[in-house]
């Protein structure tokens, strides 16, 4: 009869303290499918988790997991992750604050994706290639940058989320001699987050 | 003198208190726990380190952090936000993470990319070194 009782007793407490299941799996990048890894150490057990849906049950051996019924019991917690911050660049008519024609044409599929986030952090950095005076260009960087910002502020992102800074010729993506026109250095990068 | 170490040390007074991350989606209840305090999070309220973030039965968020590592937790979770350090210009950095209970996902940012296992998660048996890209947790 006690030894019924000090099982029963025994069961409780391990009810009680029981821990809690734990199960971690890698998954391949939704974007480009690529898989990294995760190392997972408990206690004195190490598992590397380095395929995709590789999985790992309270420090037990590795085993692939079926990708319908991860996504299934993860599905309100993928759900919720944010937009991946992204980059997006304008390009410009030589000497103006004016967009090339290409890149107007951009302009609708940039604001739909922009409209996707509920409360975007934005950067505008404009630039410019290397004609002209230094200084200028400095001028000019910021122009581009401002009227860009200006777009931004239209399609209804509040201008306070919106930062703008001028970098003039200092980050040329093709790197040219001073006074060489250069079309894809005359852009403005819009670094979404 | 002093000044200068007047000044460094409000340098770093600000850097701690510096914002980690900002909640970008938010649905049912979630709460930030913050220095004993439950706040009500909604989309665009920074996080911090030393953070909680608590979802209800209903609930569900979502966090970009400054190196642009992407966070979400599903219902019924506990997530602490530990330590969060991130140098913008050199990109190290130290992230760890603890799941008390609950769903999490990750995409890793600019930290691990820099340096593998600067990010570390940790549930309450395991932890986690994270050397790159998406992984799901789940503690029940």
């Amino acid at each position: 009869m006690a030894a019924l009782a000090a099982v029963a007793l025994l069961a409780l407490v391990y009810w009680v303290a029981k821990p809690p299941n734990e199960s971690v799996t890698v998954l391949p990048s939704a974007i480009d499918g690529h898989v990294g890894a995760v190392v997972v150490t408990r206690g004195d057990k190490q598992r590397v988790l380095d395929k995709a849906y590789a999985t790992t049950r309270n420090g037990d051996a590795v085993l692939i997991m079926n990708p319908a019924q991860v996504d299934e019991a993860f599905a309100a917690t993928l759900q919720a992750l944010p937009s991946a911050p992204t980059v997006f660049t304008l390009y410009f008519v030589t000497g103006t604050d004016e967009l090339t024609d290409e890149s107007k044409g951009e302009l609708p599929k940039i604001f739909a994706e922009l409209k996707h986030r509920p409360v975007p952090d934005v950067q505008v950095i404009g630039h410019t290639d290397s004609v002209g005076e230094y200084r200028a260009n400095d001028q000019l960087s910021a122009q581009r940058a401002e009227t860009v910002k200006g777009f931004l502020v239209g399609i209804g992102i509040a201008a306070e989320r919106i930062q703008t800074a001028g970098r003039g010729e200092r980050e040329q993506i093709v790197p040219t001699a001073d006074n060489t026109d250069e079309p894809l250095n005359r852009r403005v990068e819009i670094n979404v987050r | 003198m002093r000044w200068i170490v007047a000044a460094v040390l409000f340098g770093f007074a600000c850097a701690a208190a510096a914002e980690a991350g900002q909640i970008k989606t938010a649905a049912g209840s979630v709460y930030l726990e913050r220095s004993g305090k439950r706040l009500p999070a909604s989309v665009g309220m920074p996080v911090e380190q030393s953070d909680t973030l608590v979802t209800g039965a209903d609930g569900t968020a979502g966090i970009t952090f400054t190196d642009n590592s992407l966070l979400s937790v599903g219902p019924n979770s506990v997530l602490e936000i530990q330590k969060y350090v991130f140098d913008t210009t050199t990109h190290a950095g130290q992230f760890d993470a603890s799941l008390k209970k609950g769903t999490l996902a990750v995409i890793s940012g600019k930290m691990v990319k820099q340096s593998p296992e600067a990010m570390r998660v940790r549930t309450p048996s395991s932890i986690m070194g994270v050397r790159g890209t998406e992984f799901v947790v789940k503690v029940d």
